[in-house]
């Protein structure tokens, strides 16, 4: 396959940044995004030229490290799977692929595609863990029973890997359904209702601080989720956070 | 955590925005149900019309209370999308917005901004019509003037023009502004199938209807 690459270049942070051209020769359709984006790297290195930055860990979906706005989608045309997931497959011989980092307030540039996400670490030490004492004495998680239903949920909801193409994706930067599957995880389960009023309170409280934008319900954010987190957990937290409001 | 705090919340202007939403679509079915009497019985039209227009429950705690409501939200929702907008200084140089999320929910200001010239219409028509029979050019009250004056107002046909296409973008906003209203105040469980038919329905349906009233006064005088 022979591409052309419409990639947003970003010395640092205080750089304007610009879109540049590159094209691109002999892409198998069955090597991944980011492999296309190392062919590309490979070959601006030989050309003794800057490689382009880009956000990238496991490779495999888990880490939630992987971004890029691809052809104006969070993780590029396909659905439930992240960057790294993306196959080539997905594109056709000549196509002209527009590759963006993520874009909100929230998240600035560092270099090129690759974004400071650590708002969202801020946001989870703010409440997005249960208080455990490790003296020894420790209850084993399993000896407390919990519905299946209601473990089933708190599992989904955990599965999400925080790596902001809900935030990427929403016209309004709004985190809501990142900081609602980490308050959903918890408010699920019966070891997590001990700090729920104080955990719901905290972490909006930091998202708000953190300038993402309001949740204006469009649903976005589920479509481009790739582990398909749900917007009921939203509706969730939004009910958490009146109680709690009110106590 | 203060109330005060809790205002300052990004959910809580949101439910504050589902809950004005919410009372001006309470507000719109009555108004509907009102007009459909003037189809239905010009008589019970003008009987309620009076009622309306002169019961001071109506006049001077309702109607306050819907004009502060109709402000209220357009000022929020306006407030809402500045927000939103600066948190992303920095627009993409491409976005496949309509790969995601429908046209109604992306564009919310937009027919909310129409409806609410719509609104301005609307009051100068009615509204500002009624203030100067009642308290400037004071009239003697007839019961029955409401029926006539209504037909009066459509027979212009690019004022109903202007109805008709107010309608159409009032059900735009109302497709995605009244299901999504019970998800901003933490409504989502196994009625919300049911609630969203119902939603669906209203936001069509109801707005139709408005439409179909003007037309068959415009066509019918």
């Amino acid at each position: 396959m022979k591409l052309n690459l419409k990639i947003w270049r970003q010395k640092n942070a205080q750089d304007q940044g610009k879109m540049v051209d590159y094209a691109i020769d002999n892409v198998s359709p069955d090597m991944s995004f980011l492999e296309m984006l190392d062919v590309l790297n490979d070959d601006l290195i030989q050309k003794d030229q800057d490689p382009v930055a880009f956000d990238h860990d496991c490779r495999e979906g888990i880490c939630g490290m992987c971004s890029l706005y691809i052809n104006g989608e969070a993780h590029g045309p396909d659905r439930g799977v992240t960057t790294c997931q993306l196959h080539m497959r997905k594109f056709k011989d000549g196509d002209t692929i527009f590759i963006e980092p993520f874009r909100a307030k929230a998240f600035p540039v560092i270099k090129d595609l690759a974004v400071n996400r650590s708002a969202f670490d801020r946001i989870q030490q703010a409440g997005g863990f249960i208080s455990v004492n490790t003296s020894g004495n420790t209850l084993d998680a399993n000896a407390i029973p919990i519905p299946k239903h209601d473990a089933d949920r708190a599992f989904d909801a955990a599965t999400c890997i925080g790596c902001g193409a809900c935030v990427a994706t929403c016209k309004n930067s709004s985190a809501m359904l990142f900081v609602s599957a980490k308050v959903s995880q918890f408010a699920l389960l019966p070891q997590g209702r001990v700090e729920a009023t104080d955990r719901v309170l905290n972490m909006v409280r930091q998202m708000d601080e953190e300038g993402f934008g309001n949740c204006t319900n469009t649903g976005a954010c589920e479509v481009e989720c790739p582990k398909g987190i749900s917007l009921e957990n939203i509706a969730r937290m939004n009910r958490e956070y009146l109680a709690a409001s009110l106590k | 955590m203060s109330n005060n705090g809790m205002l300052k919340s990004s959910i809580a202007r949101k439910v504050a925005m589902a809950l004005s939403g919410l009372f001006l679509i309470l507000f719109l079915g009555q108004h509907f149900f009102i007009n459909s009497m003037s189809v239905v019985s010009p008589d019970t039209f003008n009987e309620i019309s009076h009622f309306m227009g002169y019961n001071p429950v109506v006049q001077f705690v309702l109607q306050p209370i819907l004009i502060f409501g109709v402000i209220f939200h357009f000022c929020m929702g306006l407030y809402l999308d500045y927000q939103n907008k600066k948190a992303r200084p920095i627009k993409y140089v491409k976005n496949n917005g309509a790969a995601n999320a429908s046209w109604m929910s992306r564009n919310m200001v937009i027919t909310g901004i129409v409806v609410l010239a719509f609104l301005g219409l609307h009051f100068y028509d009615f509204w500002v019509h009624e203030m100067n029979v009642k308290y400037i050019n004071v009239q003697p009250e007839d019961p029955t003037r409401y029926y006539e004056e209504l037909r009066q107002k459509f027979v212009d046909p690019v004022r109903v023009g202007i109805y008709v296409v107010s309608f159409v973008l009032l059900a735009l906003h109302l497709l995605h502004g009244f299901m999504s209203s019970f998800q901003s105040i933490g409504f989502n469980n196994k009625y919300s199938r049911s609630l969203r038919g119902f939603a669906y329905a209203f936001a069509i349906l109801v707005p139709a209807g408005f439409a179909l009233i003007a037309l068959y006064h415009h066509f019918t005088i």
